[in-house]
């Protein structure tokens, strides 16, 4: 092992263990707060610092009691697939009105002051107006990450088709391409790199929005769960759900990167 | 062989600039070019010649005047008109192979798979590049690209081949090499060639013509020298001919006393 990798494993520990100090620190202070031992045993199962035999969260993640009781890994499921509904809709919308944004001078003019103005709106505000909608849960929560994630990918959707050199369109030209010929062989290409880092941007911020908003609208999801565990006093499954929904995000990252990489032509062929 | 081939008449280019008055930057320019035959442009920078050759490409239209080829009106851009271009621009996605592929496919849509797969293979090998043709323009050095640039756009059998500064942006060792290289091709296979350059020995060696450009704006052509040199033309040889020697005095005198310009 070189000291490179020495350091990538140490360091992270050392910083492990600080914040464990920390928190041990503020479970002293505040009362009722979890201890970090408390979690590990809310998490995985055991008998906690008060002598009580527990079933962790996560070594039964899968259990149905009823509608209303179901184990962590429904939960995220649940959130899973509001998030992928949304983010696979606003995929759809997004892509053609970036692509018309980048290719269309007229319609860049039309619609930028109103994606300037709509991007920068919590998702959130438009929760209450699309629940009023619905009258849906799910659908409300759909709709939700649809607004979040639509906005990165249209603007990079369109930096992407504006990125196009103009002597590429010269040799389209040249070979008069068609308008259709010229998106698939030419702008496309040049733009998916573009595309899949806004598709990123967007399943990251959905992964954000999720968790709000389904503490908002109730129901199922991962979201709901944690302002369930505050609502009925058990903190240490609050933590637990927030290093969950860090893990699950950062694996999500990692695939949506490994997916754009594949796709990024100038990623390709360095060996 | 003499009748006309492509002809420019009165050809003019004028850029509106708001507020001021239009920026001409070459007017009444008249070229009749034959069949085969090898036309340099030269010029210093901003007399037009990429403009001019952009008209003729019809990436650019003219403000007045008219370009026919083979009698008939060129009307924006087309196959028929081949450009390679200063940096090349192949698609960096693509092969070496699928950049050429692509253009044949689109320019005769009629052959059939094998056909295509033969014709692709016969410009890579025209150009030397059979060891390179599944690599991407990243992996390959700036001649060999323009190499490929060259064989997209000769494969798909243009009336006439316009050349952009093609090896401007070459190291001198390289554009050298590339210089024979189409000597060679053109030696095989016989193309109506114009070529836009800025280097007199360039112009000397590869053309029958060279057209002296004098300075924009208002630019137009000067002068017209004939480059009476037998073919294959060797570059070291050619130094001691005085035919050689006298066209490089004459583009010399011509860009640097009659036309010279303090500063680019």
């Amino acid at each position: 092992m070189n000291s490179e990798m020495i350091k990538k494993t140490v360091l992270p520990l050392l910083v492990f263990l600080f914040i464990l100090q920390v928190w041990s620190g503020i479970a002293h202070v505040v009362a009722d707060f979890p201890t970090p031992s408390d979690t590990y045993v809310a998490a995985f199962g055991g008998i906690n610092e008060a002598g009580d035999e527990m079933v962790g969260v996560l070594s039964d993640p899968f259990y149905v009691n009823n509608q209303d009781d179901k184990g962590i890994f429904w939960q995220i499921v649940a959130s899973l697939e509001r998030v992928f509904a949304g983010f696979v809709l606003a995929i759809l919308v997004g892509i053609p009105i970036g692509l018309f944004v980048g290719m269309s001078k007229s319609a860049q003019y039309a619609l930028n002051p109103f994606i300037q103005i709509f991007k920068p709106v919590s998702p959130l505000a438009w929760l209450p107006l699309l629940l009023f909608i619905f009258q849906d849960i799910n659908m409300t929560a759909i709709s939700t990450i649809f607004i979040t994630s639509i906005w990165p990918i249209i603007i990079n959707t369109a930096l992407g088709v504006k990125s196009v050199s103009q002597d590429y369109m010269n040799v389209a030209k040249v070979l008069r391409f068609s308008p259709l010929e010229k998106i698939v062989q030419i702008i496309l290409p040049v733009s998916v790199p573009f595309i899949f880092t806004g598709m990123r941007l967007s399943l990251g911020i959905a992964w954000l929005v999720i968790v709000a908003a389904e503490m908002l609208t109730g129901g199922i999801g991962i979201g709901y769960w944690i302002w369930d565990e505050y609502n009925n006093l058990n903190y240490h499954n609050i933590i637990i759900g927030i290093i969950v929904v860090g893990l699950i995000g950062f694996i999500l990252d990692i695939v949506m990167g490994k997916i754009a990489d594949y796709f990024d032509y100038t990623k390709k062929g360095r060996a | 062989m003499s009748e006309k081939f492509l002809s420019l008449e009165g050809i003019e280019k004028r850029f509106p600039i708001p507020g001021k008055e239009d920026y001409i930057a070459v007017t009444d320019v008249n070229l009749e070019i034959k069949k085969d035959e090898i036309i340099a442009i030269i010029g210093h920078s901003g007399c037009g010649k990429s403009t001019l050759l952009n008209m003729i490409s019809g990436l650019d239209a003219q403000t007045k005047g008219a370009i026919l080829l083979e009698n008939k009106h060129v009307e924006g851009p087309g196959p028929e008109r081949a450009v390679v271009f200063q940096n090349h621009s192949l698609l960096p996605w693509l092969s070496v192979y699928q950049n050429i592929e692509m253009a044949v496919k689109k320019v005769m849509p009629q052959l059939s798979a094998p056909e295509l797969r033969d014709r692709v293979e016969k410009f890579i090998s025209m150009v030397n590049l059979e060891h390179a043709k599944d690599k991407l323009p990243g992996e390959i050095s700036g001649g060999m690209k323009q190499r490929v640039g060259i064989a997209r756009a000769l494969s798909i059998q243009p009336k006439v081949l316009l050349m952009d500064e093609p090896f401007g942006a070459l190291d001198s060792l390289t554009r050298a090499n590339l210089q024979e290289h189409l000597m060679r091709i053109q030696q095989n296979v016989k193309n109506t060639v114009i070529i836009i350059t800025h280097d007199i020995d360039e112009a000397v060696l590869l053309s029958d013509r060279v057209i002296m450009m004098t300075n924009g704006p208002e630019a137009t052509i000067g002068e017209i020298l004939e480059v009476n040199l037998p073919r294959p033309r060797n570059r070291v040889e050619l130094q001691s001919n005085p035919e050689y020697i006298r066209c490089r005095e004459a583009i010399l005198s011509f860009l640097y006393e009659k036309f010279a310009k303090d500063d680019e």
